[in-house]
């Protein structure tokens, strides 16, 4: 019963890493611009839902719901401001600004906030679980993962049923010719990244309320991010949860093995896949 | 009228005098300077070559790696387990950490390349975590907590006796001044090597790659080949700087030979700001680096909050750095790489 | 009095190679106007440039009397200029109906096309139109394209190259569209190798050699000599 419970606990993990994924794989998706700094962001989200929370006094709920306009703005700005100035046919200089900010952005919020590891406090919902028969779930996994469902399921709708997704899609084949249809496409730009930061809030909300987090771990958060994109399949959305509960079954599993190996099984899951499936489980059939 | 292609320009004809002339100093300079100068030099010149050889690949080959540490820290690791496990000397064990380097390299590649563009950014920055998260499971050298190079080892490595009579030094001292030469000779060497290969058939093939991999390969470049050649000779050289590095630190851990900050961030900001895509960027960039490092290491995470803004800044105002606001400005070249036609006004 | 849309002096440039010599040329409500001119004269280069997909001068693109030269190519759209680009370029990951919808997403503007009256002109598009529109023939990816373009009810229609490999027969079920298209009131101007369709659909005839503008002509009565020659120039 104990692998059931590994395997149980490991698929609910991969909820937050496919949280972690949802934002880089939507900016990938449309504009071909890895964002280095996205675990850093998250981690940014996390301390800005803390600031709330200390500020107000509200639940970090709610506290999420304030800060995630805020991470829109933030977000749109980025990408009206500084990424737009250089994307472009060469990745080099996207990948440095990004490179630049998650250094930046590590070290300033080292200034601000100390290397201390803070924790958004979630009362009696942090030990509450539920029992499922054979398995035990506690009620914060099953929380994170039903949000990362409902997450992709919205992202999904968005891409397909309305004028705002057929725009993303549009922009992301051919954006010379959606700026024929009226499209701005470094508007379309600065909302997918607006919007990516968005879902980077719900992401750093779930990172907080479960763990301690710190200036320094955001990288880590990018790599999770990113095994998960590739596992899944580019530009699949339900193959990134999937790629995501992947990583996270891997972890649970090497933890039980010996605690030290937890982030190391992860990794090695990633490279199998790579080698056997290079592009990924379930990768789209154009591209 | 004949023509005929040419690299050379006037300025690099001075440069390369200059050039013989300041290895000339460099390598007479322990008889004057003082300890820390030399310590300073062996900073710049391990940096500089990480940088060049960062640039090679990146600014180059257009293969941004985010995984160099991995390199750096094997390179390392190799030296320790060739001195701690084998008993080898720390300097020709250094020869080790570049073939542990060439080794790791093979696996990086293999799956780095499998990854789509930017994505190959983090696959290199995956197989250096692996790379770390493995090393720390090596409980004979340390662990996770690392480990010191035995004193027998760094009392008595060769050459150093002879040096500290030579020069009336003390043993450690003596040991920096001979860390120094051989990053003299490293420098020399990846300098050399990376202007020779630009200038090579290589050199255009990488170039052809570099700008588009489907016209390069339509005009019968091997892209791939290309690549990994490149890919591997760049990850050898940065393992025997690694090595070198820890034979002068002679104390190490997994945090501080895989750290993204000390070797992959730096060595970035030092190319960006010094120049990408050119020899004399990252030889500018250190030196800018340098003073900066000297001038406000102190203040901790608001300097690299600083240099991580500068790199951006850079990035968005002049992408070619300092030395193509330079190179804009006066044309001068001090190791081109571009090919000229001369001699052909008929033509 | 000034015209819908004129050129004045446009010059237009790849890099170091120099596409557009000073082309002048002018269109008015309601004018169908056709260019003409071999492979390389720069007609899709002049498309290019008024759409804002190119950038010239403000001065040199003037609409309704208003600099548009350095305008981007959304803004131009939301002027009443859409175009009905070279190779079709419909969007891969777009249906047909989504490819027809995105046309009219930011410009509505006012007249009668609407996704109803696309599929009244065109009725093939309403059966395909879940299928993505990369999946249709050659002749109904262009009417894809050119419903896409009215969708915003524009006030000038650029198409360019709409026959190009296209089999005869589709031609002509194209261009019986465009007496339809013209009775809204839009103006009209084609880049065409084909002369003799040209001729018949249009009003006047612009022919361009090597980034020039070398012939100017109503379409009724200009001589196929004239045209040899601004088509190859003088000394063919």
């Amino acid at each position: 019963m104990i692998w059931l419970d590994v395997l149980v606990q490991g698929i609910l993990l991969g909820g937050l890493y496919a949280l972690f994924a949802a934002g880089l794989s939507l900016v990938f998706g449309i504009m071909r611009l890895v964002n280095l700094a996205h675990g850093d962001l998250i981690v940014f989200a996390a301390f800005l839902i803390l600031v709330v929370v200390q500020t107000f006094g509200f639940n970090p709920f709610l506290s999420a719901l304030i800060a995630a306009p805020a991470m829109f703005a933030f977000g749109w700005a980025l990408q009206r401001f500084v990424l737009n100035r250089v994307l472009g046919k060469d990745i080099l200089p996207p990948l440095l600004v990004t490179f630049g900010l998650s250094v930046a952005l590590q070290n300033g919020m080292l200034e601000v906030f100390s290397a201390d590891s803070q924790r958004l406090a979630a009362g009696p919902l942090e030990s509450a679980s539920i029992d499922l028969g054979p398995v035990t779930v506690g009620t914060m996994p099953l929380l994170t993962f039903a949000s990362a469902v409902l997450v992709i399921f919205a992202l999904n709708r968005i891409f397909y049923t309305t004028a705002l997704g057929r725009a993303f899609r549009a922009v992301s084949d051919d954006p010379t010719t959606a700026s024929l249809m009226g499209i701005n496409p470094k508007s379309v730009f600065a909302i997918a990244t607006g919007l990516a930061m968005v879902i980077v809030t719900i992401a750093a909300l779930y990172l907080g309320m479960r763990s301690n987090f710190d200036p320094s771990i955001g990288p880590a958060r990018l790599l999770y991010a990113f095994q998960a994109v590739i596992i899944g399949g580019l530009g699949s959305l339900w193959g990134t949860l999937a790629g995501g509960a992947i990583i996270g079954v891997a972890q649970t599993v090497g933890a039980q093995l010996n605690p030290e190996w937890q982030i190391l099984a992860g990794h090695i899951a990633f490279l199998v896949v790579l080698l056997l499936r290079p592009r990924g489980l379930f990768p789209r059939a154009v591209d | 009228m004949g023509h005929r292609i040419t690299t050379r320009t006037r300025a690099s004809s001075i440069a390369g005098i200059i050039a013989v002339a300041l290895i000339a100093v460099g390598l007479i300079l322990p008889a004057f300077a003082s300890r820390s100068l030399i310590q300073d030099l062996f900073f710049i010149l391990t940096m500089l070559t990480l940088a060049q050889l960062w640039n090679l690949i990146a600014g180059f080959g257009g293969m941004v790696s985010v995984g160099q540490q991995a390199f750096v820290g094997i390179g390392a690791y190799a030296m320790f387990a060739g001195v701690i496990l084998w008993g080898w000397d720390p300097v020709p064990a250094i020869l080790l950490g570049g073939v542990a380097a060439f080794l790791l390299a093979i696996p990086m590649a293999f799956f780095a390349f499998r990854l789509a563009g930017a994505y190959f950014a983090i696959g290199t920055w995956v197989i250096a975590e692996v790379t770390r998260l493995v090393v720390a499971q090596w409980k004979t050298l340390g662990g996770g907590t690392g480990t010191s190079l035995p004193r027998e080892a760094t009392a008595d490595i060769i050459g150093v006796e002879t040096i500290a009579r030579l020069f009336g030094l003390r043993d450690a001292a003596a040991r920096d001044v001979l860390a120094y030469w051989l990053a003299l000779a490293l420098a020399v060497a990846t300098l050399a090597t990376i202007y020779a290969l630009l200038r090579s058939r290589t050199g255009l093939a990488l170039a052809a790659v570099r700008d588009n991999d489907n016209a390069a390969r339509s005009v019968g470049v091997d892209a791939a080949r290309v690549k990994w050649l490149v890919f591997l000779a760049a990850a050898t050289m940065t393992g025997l700087v690694g090595a070198l590095i820890y034979v002068q630190t002679a104390r190490i851990s997994p945090d501080a030979a895989f750290s993204v900050t000390n070797w992959t961030a730096y060595v970035i900001f030092i190319a960006v700001i010094g120049g990408i895509g050119r020899l004399e960027g990252p030889i500018l960039g250190v030196l800018v680096f340098w003073g900066l490092q000297t001038a406000f290491a102190d203040y901790g995470s608001w300097y690299l909050l600083a240099l991580g803004l500068l790199a951006i800044a850079t990035m968005l105002f002049a992408p070619r750095g300092l030395w193509g606001l330079i190179h804009d400005r006066t044309g001068i070249a001090l190791f081109p790489v571009q090919r000229r036609l001369i001699g052909a006004k008929d033509g | 009095m000034s015209h819908l849309l004129s050129t004045h002096g446009l010059t237009a440039q790849y890099g170091q190679f120099k596409a557009l010599f000073g082309v002048d040329l002018h269109i008015d409500p309601g004018e169908c106007v056709a260019i003409i001119g071999a492979n390389g004269a720069g007609k899709s280069t002049l498309m290019r440039s008024i759409t804002g997909v190119l950038k010239s001068a403000p001065e040199m693109i003037l609409h309704n009397g208003t600099p548009i030269g350095a305008l981007p190519a959304d803004q131009i759209l939301q002027r009443g200029l859409a175009m009905v680009p070279e190779g079709r370029r419909l969007f891969p990951s777009l249906s047909v109906e989504e490819n027809l919808l995105i046309g009219g997403q930011i410009r509505k503007g006012s007249g009668r096309w609407s996704l109803d009256e696309i599929y009244a002109l065109f009725p093939i598009l309403k059966e395909r139109r879940h299928s993505p529109g990369t999946a249709l023939s050659g002749g109904q990816q262009q009417m894809v394209a050119i419903g896409r373009a009215l969708m915003s009810n524009p006030e000038l229609l650029l198409c360019d190259e709409i026959s190009l490999g296209l089999a005869p027969v589709v031609i002509r079920d194209i261009y019986a569209a465009l007496p339809t298209i013209r009775a809204t009131g839009a103006a009209v101007i084609i880049v065409e190798q084909d002369i003799a369709r040209a001729l018949i659909v249009a009003d006047r005839i612009y022919c361009m050699m090597e980034g020039r503008v070398t012939l100017t002509a109503p379409a009724k009565d200009v001589s196929r000599e004239a045209i040899h020659a601004a088509y190859f120039g003088a000394a063919a």
